[in-house]
């Protein structure tokens, strides 16, 4: 597990040192947009030092805390409220955190030596004066900032019954310069923006970035032959190969939840068309038949159907259809304009863009509410909205003035965090699986 | 915290609106409605020749626009496709590319397909009135290549265009 990394790590130094712009994680502020009455209050106490060594370069305190109020299920007591500072869970005085109405506290002690952060950190139930969790948790090099999102992932999922997801990474494009200068990137960064680093550069346009389901790999499109072409990348090595450069569009690329097969559209036989490419053979099966555009096929979890936009009734709404071929279902039927699907991991819920007049937002359909639909995001022109691995969060583009920026929206549409990326034009976020620590 | 956030939203207002007024200044794209009154007659007596592209106000037209959501060629640009397409007929040698792209609104990957249905369309009128299928290649570029990058109609219908490039002449 170590060599690879060390390989990885090598690999994004050197691709980074090419790039002219580095993209640099600002300010990441935590927007709430309503009051969250259900939100679990919780406590991180500001780590100790263990040990001899120099200070721990990260804040691992204030990264989870960032961590468990972004995703909207926890309210963190804030710093200037922290009045007594354990580090141990036998300093822990629990009349004072009860006083504070803090349901769970985390205490813990860093040690930096030679490189290698090691955090000891501590979960306990205020009310009951009990130890939920007791664990250490070690990161090098370029991943320090992972030790804090491991720990937060372990409270999430000690305290909701979930897997956290707050270790993992996300991939978007930018734009800067404009015309004949433009230079588009296509960047992965930690789940809350920091770490950016380029793994493709181009003066002609990149988009709809999808993850192979191992976290490996990366299929795009790129305009950079002067036509639209589908490239598969490993993230690590740089290699990549064109799996698809046909006459008319390839588009849309999504790997099979299995990883070896590729959801695409394509237009040589005419118009765009759903097809599926079996990626050991690169043999074709065509899904759909008719005039309209069918596009942005995307997998549910269990890899047996397809859910795509197409406009075969006039404007573009989402469809269904069995992924080995076979009539497609239409599933939505509320606003005029509905594409870009997203599935959450258990395929209850389909994020989109909805569009009605000039005001696109993302809505979500929970289909195990009967379809009910809620928007999560304010529009007027959001796209690309794609879930956490967990279904907690979703990111999605917005426009903001002249630029694209991203945000993170809790699922239920109450915690807002924009996350401010670069300087260009920010767009097309595709959220990746889970990692292996 | 507020007044951050106030000053950032001042400072977006200010960016937006210088990027306005410098957009105002070097718009160069005439009105898609006014090129009628400069068009000159088609040449329908002598055969086009290269130079004919630089000097036919008919040919020097290289964009027709389109209707929010519609790829259908307007009326008004039927001259544009006769002399197009006089000039593939009268030119066999000449190959063209048509660009396809629209405005912003919708999902990227939904207007690559648009703006190819814009492309075939243009390309479909010039076959009916003569031009070789083979003389013409059509790529969609979809919302990629705005000219025009203000978040309203005055450059939305700008955006919703094809673009149409001889390669060979």
């Amino acid at each position: 597990m170590r060599m690879p990394r060390i390989l990885l790590a090598l690999t994004l130094t050197l691709l980074a040192a090419l790039c002219a712009t580095q993209a640099s994680a600002q300010g990441l502020t935590v927007q709430i947009v309503n009051g969250v009455p259900s939100a679990i209050p919780i406590t991180v106490v500001p780590f100790g030092q263990q040990g001899s060594g120099p200070a721990s370069p990260v804040d691992v305190a204030a990264i989870v805390s960032m961590d468990l109020d972004r995703c909207g299920k926890f309210r963190t007591l804030p710093t200037n409220e922290i009045v007594e500072s354990p580090t141990t869970g036998s300093q822990i005085k629990f009349a004072t955190w009860q006083q504070l109405k803090q349901q769970y506290i985390v205490v813990g002690r860093t040690a930096y030596n030679g490189g290698v952060l090691k955090a000891d950190f501590e979960l306990w139930d205020v009310a009951k004066q009990q130890q939920l969790l007791g664990l250490s948790i070690t990161g090098q090099g370029s991943d320090l900032r992972r030790v804090a999102h491991q720990i937060a992932d372990q409270i999430y999922q000690k305290i909701i019954g979930v897997r956290g997801a707050f270790d993992t990474r996300i991939a978007y494009v930018t734009m800067v310069g404009l015309g004949n200068n433009a230079q588009y990137s296509l960047v992965i960064a930690d789940s809350d923006g920091y770490n950016p680093q380029t793994v493709v550069r181009s003066h002609e346009a990149l988009l709809s970035p999808g993850w192979s389901p191992d976290g490996k790999e990366l299929a795009y499109v790129s305009f950079e032959s002067g036509n639209s072409a589908i490239y598969i990348q490993n993230i690590a090595t740089g290699a990549r190969r064109v799996v698809s450069a046909r006459p008319g569009i390839n588009g849309a690329p999504r790997f099979s939840p299995d990883g070896k097969k590729l959801a695409v559209s394509l237009s040589f036989q005419g118009n765009p068309e759903i097809y599926v490419m079996d990626l050991a053979t690169g043999a074709l099966t065509r899904l759909t038949h008719n005039l309209a555009i069918d596009t942005e096929p995307r997998w549910t979890p269990d890899g047996q159907n397809i859910i795509f936009t197409s406009d075969r009734s006039g404007k573009p709404q989402l469809y269904e259809i069995p992924a080995t071929g076979g009539t497609p279902q239409r599933i939505t039927f509320q606003g005029q304009y509905n594409a870009n699907a997203s599935i959450s991991y258990d395929g209850k819920k389909i994020a989109m863009v909805q569009g009605n007049g000039n005001v696109y937002r993302i809505a979500v359909m929970d289909r195990s509410l009967g379809g009910q639909e809620t928007f999560v995001s304010p529009g007027n022109l959001d796209d690309s909205p794609s879930w956490a691995p967990n279904a907690s969060m979703l990111l999605y583009a917005a426009n903001e003035g002249p630029r694209g920026v991203l945000y993170a929206v809790s699922a239920d549409g109450r915690v807002r965090q924009r996350l401010v990326l670069s300087d260009g034009d920010v767009r097309e976020p595709a959220w990746g699986p889970y990692r292996n620590p | 915290m507020n007044a951050t956030v106030r000053v950032s939203v001042v400072a977006l207002f200010c960016l937006a609106a210088a990027a306005c007024a410098k957009k105002q200044e070097i718009k160069p794209t005439p009105p898609p409605e006014a090129p009628t009154t400069t068009t000159a007659p088609a040449n329908t007596e002598g055969a086009f020749t290269p130079a004919d592209l630089q000097t036919n106000a008919c040919l020097r037209t290289r964009v027709v626009y389109f209707d929010f959501d519609k790829s259908d060629i307007k009326p008004e640009f039927d001259n544009i496709v006769a002399c197009h397409a006089k000039y593939l007929r009268d030119r066999p040698m000449a190959r063209m590319t048509i660009e396809g792209n629209t405005d912003e609104r919708g999902t990227r990957e939904y207007n690559l397909g648009l703006g190819e249905r814009r492309g075939n369309a243009f390309a479909q009128a010039l076959e009916a009135a003569g031009a070789s299928s083979s003389q013409i290649k059509v790529v969609s570029y979809g919302e990629e290549r705005p000219v025009c990058r203000e978040h309203a109609e005055s450059c939305w219908h700008l955006n919703r265009r094809d673009n149409i490039v001889y390669t060979a002449e």
